[in-house]
């Protein structure tokens, strides 16, 4: 099916994603990764528009932003296991829940992590606010979509690492067990997928990476670049 | 079909809810449309989008769909069978359709908004020698360079849908679609840009504003968006009710 290249940072969660959908699909392919402070040509040729990361390379030609490329390899490796369901009902809905994610989830994650004191109160308010609606989702399914893991469990992935590695790194524990049951037993569940499970970055060197975006090295080049490019 | 089987909860100076209706009348949908009071939203809106309480919301059988680009893809998908298609079939095609509405949706409504929001108060004081409040003169006091930053950055956005056009009747090439929707409804507000911001869209991004008009030739499109000079009259009065 043509040749594949990855073009990614080694700490991403938006990258994982695109990892996660091109191994469980069994595609081949071959990662580039990126510094940000220094970006290739090659990522500024193959997306001009952004300048960002994750970028699929397919045959040549570029298909940039995370859910874009998670769809496009659901539909160019449509042989065996599918991401998104056929009906357009769970379509749309799978839809509107990687877009919470994207847009509200992540990045009130994200501020609950950057910030001190009373801000770091107020937005972890928001933060939990917008998993309980992640948690009433969850509701009576073993995965997001169902009894199968797929679109928007590689979407919420993240979860199963990236809370835990910060807690561990700077004492800051978001997802409680009493508060977040549903969610706790997913992140359980789908850490244990093989593929999943073999591909979470180093544990060391993202305790290290924390550190050094709270102590204001990393700071400047996380507010000037959009999470994505993380 | 029962038109009540598909039902939009609309709001008629919604860029969102456009993009919804150009997509319902490509496919030739009939629905019913009920109009929110933004101000007081009804029941219905809060239970069919509790996540977002915002419109557009579409019912089909009863169940909801939000957010105006899935609700097109979705009415794409569930009216399959009806020509004409709102995305190509061909995987990279739809992914770049896709990735074209997603940067509309990213770009274009944070810089309208801090244009419309943040400058027209400037207007309305110069316009209808309105008392000005302190909020509105502390805001105006910082107008120029902003006003002449934001306008850069609106331009520079729009130029690079000027490059992506290149010599195309649409975004995608021949055909009307899925992306032209995404951006089309901003059409209805280049005047009040225009007017707020003192420079013609037409000089910047002549093959936007070509292509906008070409889009307009479309019934679906002409029939979704209101007149312009109602939404700018609109702005106007919503803030010239926050600053009294």
């Amino acid at each position: 099916m043509g040749e594949v290249k990855l073009f990614r940072t080694w700490s991403s969660p938006f990258a994982l994603r695109v990892v996660w959908a091109l191994k469980l699909k069994g595609v081949e392919y071959e990662t580039i990764y990126e510094d940000l402070a220094n970006k290739s040509s090659s990522l500024l040729e193959y997306n001009p528009v952004h300048k960002k990361v994750p970028v699929l390379l397919h045959n040549g030609i570029p298909i940039c932003e995370s859910l874009v490329i998670l769809e496009y390899i659901d539909e160019t490796w449509n042989e065996g296991v599918r991401f998104l369901p056929k009906d357009p009902l769970a379509r749309a809905t799978a839809r509107f829940w990687a877009k919470f994610n994207d847009e509200q989830v992540f990045p009130s994650f994200f501020r609950y992590f950057m910030r001190q004191g009373e801000d770091q109160e107020k937005a972890k308010e928001k933060v939990l606010e917008n998993l309980k609606f992640v948690e009433e989702h969850l509701k009576g399914k073993k995965f997001f979509d169902g009894e199968v893991f797929g679109f928007l469990d590689l979407v919420f992935g993240w979860l199963v690492c990236y809370p835990g590695v910060i807690n561990k790194a700077i004492n800051l524990k978001l997802l409680d067990e009493q508060m977040f049951p549903n969610l706790c037993t997913w992140m359980e569940q789908f850490g244990d997928v093989p593929v999943i499970k073999e591909t979470w970055p180093d544990e060391e060197a993202l305790i290290h990476k924390f550190h050094k975006m709270r102590e204001g090295l990393g700071i400047y080049i996380y507010t000037k670049l959009r999470y994505e490019a993380s | 079909m029962d038109v009540s089987e598909v039902v939009l909860l609309d709001f008629w100076a919604s860029l969102f809810c456009m993009r919804v209706k150009i997509a319902l009348a490509e496919k030739g949908v009939q629905y019913d449309c009920k109009e929110e009071n933004l101000a007081n939203k009804s029941q219905l809106l809060l239970q069919m989008n509790p996540v977002h309480k915002k419109i557009p919301v579409l019912i089909h059988h009863g169940k909801p769909i939000s957010e105006s680009n899935i609700i097109v893809q979705y009415i794409d998908e569930a009216w399959q069978n009806k020509h004409p298609p709102l995305l190509p079939s061909d995987p990279y095609l739809k992914a770049q359709a896709r990735f074209w509405a997603d940067f509309v949706d990213k770009k274009v409504p944070i810089i309208c908004h801090i244009f419309l929001l943040r400058f027209s108060i400037d207007l309305i004081c110069v316009e209808k020698n309105t008392q000005i409040n302190d909020g509105a003169r502390r805001i105006w006091s910082t107008k120029g360079e902003e006003l002449e930053k934001a306008k850069r950055e609106f331009i520079e956005w729009l130029n690079v849908l000027e490059e992506q056009l290149g010599d195309k009747a649409y975004l995608m090439g021949e055909s009307f679609g899925y992306a032209d929707i995404a951006m089309v409804p901003f059409y209805c507000w280049f005047y009040a840009l225009e007017t707020i911001g003192k420079m013609s869209i037409e000089k910047e991004c002549p093959k936007v504003v070509a292509w906008m008009k070409r889009c307009m030739e479309r019934e679906s499109v002409s029939k979704s968006l209101p007149d312009p000079h109602k939404v700018y009259e609109f702005r106007l009065q919503k803030l010239n009710n926050k600053t009294t």
